[in-house]
């Protein structure tokens, strides 16, 4: 008889368990880390004084605003309605329930370029009700509320995505307790039903907000490259780019990649909270 | 008439889950809705706190329509089955919060709302456990949280949704004493579900019997153990063994052995099948009138003994007996069992 | 008493269930109306618009050599990128979840990076280091192989996008894999390589091809990513999205509508059979 133990039958062998972490730390190098560490090493390839300069500019500084003001506009309508449509889809059981639910993922399966299109086909010059808002003076198409438009529509299934499942596995039964206790709608939505999810909400305001900030596509088809009035931050890091301003669209680039990297690291954090919390709600 | 609940009906898809139930519960007593799982019970319980809506039939509490008020207005107490307590509230913060919820000159103030917290926490012996989270409660904790917070808002009635369902035995015992206790001190009307007889029998003062979404048999405790309406309540309600039998002179006749026809209404003449307690046989050694059998196996269980026999037919039969008639009695024996007392419907 | 006599069966449709919540009706109104604003008028556009150029106008787009290697290179590249991330990604969540070493945390956390950085901020950054005189092209460039500025290129930029969704489908589904299962098939006698092929695979089958199908999904019409590396050359390395975008600049909006229709009602179509192919793995699954 041998001495040598066999190999567990549910362990795999270390040659072939290091192949494979090594196969996947590779992977995750190329496709990931390289082209994140490009951004900073692209930005910062002429010093730190041509990255500072980069910001300086006056229509960096107006795209850095027109991002904000983007975002501050279709983040908080994607959040109500994320928070609308998974009270609605959650609490309740009503006819069409599930062509809702898909139509919520729509957007996540189409071409930003399309979701772009789309509203030039709408708004534009010779679009359907372009004309009607071009006669009253109000510009859509090549102007702030088109891309306003075109960033909510590619962003807004973030929130609702991840509050639907979390509180379709939370139920009713607090709702309906708070209910039994004479609260109405409002303060149960409130006292029970946000608290209960407001992790969730949280990653998924976060997660929008990042790629409200990033759109590129669906900006761009709308936007009509309007250097200083109608570029946001993506749209300016392109315009640097097909300039040759390497170091400064890279520098641009490098502000939305700490912003990414940013983004995944309170995921992370939220994520581990989450599962202690998770794993609470389930020992309940 | 407190409650009054009529013709209440309600489907779910195709599924028939209430057809047509009607109940009284008078003021101050404690009713429990028993029955199998899938028999409509807490579908009911849910009607009245207004967390289903019936299909047709009505509600009414005091001569007072319950139909027509929304959940938050009818100040019904539910105890849900899982508890449902707010798991980002602590136990304190769950009992207030009915007392938050009240509307314009009926709402406390803070103090008084304190103040009656700390009372119902009292009340349901947490004292020490009123800044826990949920999750940092037992179940049995959980429970008496859930009970607390129900009876906040000095509900009109109380409903309890498998009240010891989660809980283990020991709890469970400690638990039901306590409630009743509980329910001699307030008074109140309280309905409760629960698929356990043993519970309904010992906690109720009226238990309703549902099976299929229809009320089998309605009354005291004594009356559906003791005048068992059907042959569902009577196997309900305790182990069955069913035997056929000859019915002469009001006497129910196994093989010789005459035992006497509980229930009184049945005189036809004729052969019937008889419904007859494992407890109620007498056991003979040897061959005389009565069902021959031999005996296999006897397992003591708890105060009792099961004997395991065959019939001499070959169908097997399972009774119970004393532990000293048991001890008289060896494996292999042959035997003649006597029934005592039987039912046919 | 108010008790009807209708039948259970007689019951009426209902558009909704009754509940004891509030707020269905305001909730309900609000996402039909937000929806219809954001989503269906505008969809209903696009589904509408290209038949201004007549049937045969819109085929005449469709079916141009440009169109048509267009959309041969969107959806072959998608195709390929989304098989590669298939089986690494498969890899990557593997080793996430079966084994423990340095770094894991992070790397997990950095799996979603695609979903984070904005794709123009990819798109530059491929294109530098996939240039021939890039950190990885310059490797390449010697033996003559070029990346960027080639559909090779596209389909590296499209990798990068679709990586994501492969791990984080398979991840949760092998943490959910029960030991139990796997040493039961152990002490049935079956070896690690039966225990995988048998117990692990029709487990984690389903989620790599839903996985993959998000992966071709996205990858179909992304844009931002691609067209920095790709150097779109009409007919080598045009991708379609791009292609939507020079027909809008050329203000031709019908021929862009139909061909953005196109490319939806060949996603749909290519989704509706691997969803078809997703039911069927699972109900053998579950047989």
């Amino acid at each position: 008889m041998s001495d040598k133990t066999p190999a567990s039958p549910t362990r795999d062998p270390p040659w072939l368990k290091w192949t494979l972490i090594g196969v996947a730390l590779f992977y995750v190098l190329v496709v990931l880390m390289a082209p994140l560490l490009a951004v900073f090493i692209e930005a910062l390839r002429k010093g730190e004084a041509a990255f500072f300069a980069a910001f300086q500019e006056p229509a960096a500084f107006s795209a850095i605003q027109l991002t904000l003001l983007v975002t501050a506009i279709a983040v908080p309508l994607n959040t109500v309605f994320g928070l609308a449509a998974a009270w609605a889809i959650t609490k309740f059981d009503f006819f069409g329930k599930s062509f809702l639910t898909t139509l919520i993922d729509l957007p996540l399966s189409v071409s930003p370029v399309i979701s772009g299109l789309v509203y030039v086909l709408l708004y534009s010059i010779h679009g359907w009700f372009g004309p009607f808002f071009i006669d009253r003076g109000i510009e859509i198409i090549f102007a702030v509320p088109g891309i306003v438009l075109a960033t909510t529509l590619v962003t807004f299934p973030y929130v609702a995505r991840e509050l639907i499942p979390l509180m379709q596995q939370q139920g009713t039964d607090e709702e309906a307790a708070a209910a039994t206790l004479g609260a109405g709608p409002w303060r149960t939505f409130f006292l029970v039903t946000l608290p209960n999810v407001k992790w969730a909400l949280t990653f998924g305001v976060l997660l929008c907000t990042a790629r409200a900030m990033g759109e590129f596509g669906a900006v761009s088809v709308v936007s009509g490259h309007i250097r200083g009035l109608t570029s946001t931050m993506p749209l300016h890091v392109e315009i640097l780019y097909n300039e040759y301003n390497f170091v400064a669209a890279f520098a641009i680039a490098s502000l939305l990649a700490l912003f990414a990297l940013v983004t995944l690291g309170v995921k992370a954090v939220l994520e581990s909270r989450f599962e202690a919390e998770l794993a609470a709600a389930e020992r309940t | 008439m407190p409650l009054e609940i009529d013709h209440i009906r309600k489907t779910y898809g195709k599924f028939p889950a209430l057809g047509g139930v009607s109940l009284r519960a008078e003021d101050s007593e404690f009713i429990a809705l028993l029955g199998p799982s899938g028999s409509g019970k807490t579908t009911l319980l849910r009607c009245i706190a207004g967390l289903e809506v019936p299909d047709s039939g009505s509600i009414r509490f005091r001569g007072e329509s319950l139909l027509a008020q929304k959940v938050r207005d009818r100040r019904i107490g539910l105890v849900f089955q899982h508890y449902a307590l707010f798991r980002h509230m602590t136990a304190a913060q769950n009992v207030a919060f009915g007392l938050r919820a009240k509307r314009g000159k009926e709402r406390p103030n803070n103090r008084q709302i304190n103040a009656r917290v700390e009372e119902l926490i009292a009340l349901v012996q947490l004292d020490g456990l009123a800044g826990r989270y949920p999750s940092q409660l037992s179940g049995g904790q959980r429970q008496r949280v859930a009970l607390a917070r129900a009876l906040a808002i000095e509900p009109r009635i109380l409903l309890l949704d498998e009240p010891f369902g989660a809980l283990d035995a020991k709890v469970r015992r400690e638990l039901r004493r306590w409630l009743r206790q509980l329910h001699e001190r307030t008074g109140l009307t309280t309905i409760f579900v629960t698929h356990d007889q043993e519970e309904a029998l010992e906690l109720a003062d009226r238990v309703a019997l549902l099976k299929d979404g229809a009320l089998e048999q309605v009354g005291t405790p004594e009356e559906l153990y003791h005048q068992p309406a059907t042959p569902f309540v009577f196997e309900f309600l305790g182990d069955v063994v069913k035997l056929p039998c000859e019915i002469v002179d009001g006497a129910a006749v196994f093989a010789g052995a005459r035992a006497k026809l509980l229930g009184g209404s049945l005189t036809r003449a004729g052969s019937g099948l008889a419904y007859v307690r494992p407890d109620a046989f007498d056991i003979v050694v040897g061959e005389s009138e009565g069902l021959k059998a031999v005996l296999r196996d006897v397992v003591s269980a708890g105060a009792s003994a099961r004997l395991d026999c065959l019939f001499d037919g070959g169908e097997p039969i399972e009774i119970r007996a004393p532990h000293d008639v048991a001890l008289q009695l060896k494996i292999g024996d042959r035997v003649t069992l006597r029934p005592r007392e039987a039912r046919v419907w | 008493m108010s008790v009807t006599d209708a039948s259970a069966s007689a019951k009426r449709w209902r558009f909704r269930e009754p509940s004891a919540l509030g707020g269905f009706w305001p909730s309900f109104s609000f996402v039909v109306l937000y929806l219809s604003i954001i989503v269906l008028i505008p969809l209903a556009a696009l589904a509408l618009r290209p038949w201004e150029l007549g049937l045969e106008g819109v085929w005449r787009v469709v079916s141009s050599e440009r169109t048509v290697a267009a959309l041969k290179l969107s959806f072959g590249a998608a195709a390929i990128a989304a098989s590669v991330n298939a089986v690494f990604g498969t890899i990557v969540a593997w080793a996430l979840v079966r084994y423990e070493f340095p770094g894991k945390r992070v790397i997990d956390a950095l799996v979603d990076l695609p979903f984070a950085l904005p794709t123009a901020v990819a798109g530059i950054a491929l294109a530098s280091i996939y240039a021939p005189n890039g950190l990885i092209g310059a490797a390449f460039a010697p033996h003559d192989i070029r990346i960027a500025y080639t559909p090779v290129g596209v389909m590296v930029a499209l990798v990068f996008i679709g990586f994501p969704f492969v791990v984080r489908a398979v991840q949760p589904v092998l943490a959910d894999l029960d030991r139990d299962v796997e040493e039961a098939a152990a002490t049935l006698g079956a070896s690690r390589w039966r225990t995988i092929s048998q117990v692990i695979w029709p487990a984690i089958a389903p989620a790599i091809l839903t996985g993959f199908a998000l992966a071709f999904a996205r990858a179909v019409g992304e844009y931002g990513s691609v067209i920095f590396i790709a150097g779109n050359i009409p007919m080598v390395s045009e991708i379609a999205p791009l292609l939507i975008v020079i027909k809008l600049e050329e203000f031709d909006y019908a021929g862009a509508a139909a061909i953005g229709l196109a490319m939806l009602c060949v996603s749909f179509v290519m989704l509706f059979l691997l969803n078809g192919a997703h039911a069927l793995m699972t109900r053998r699954g579950a047989a």
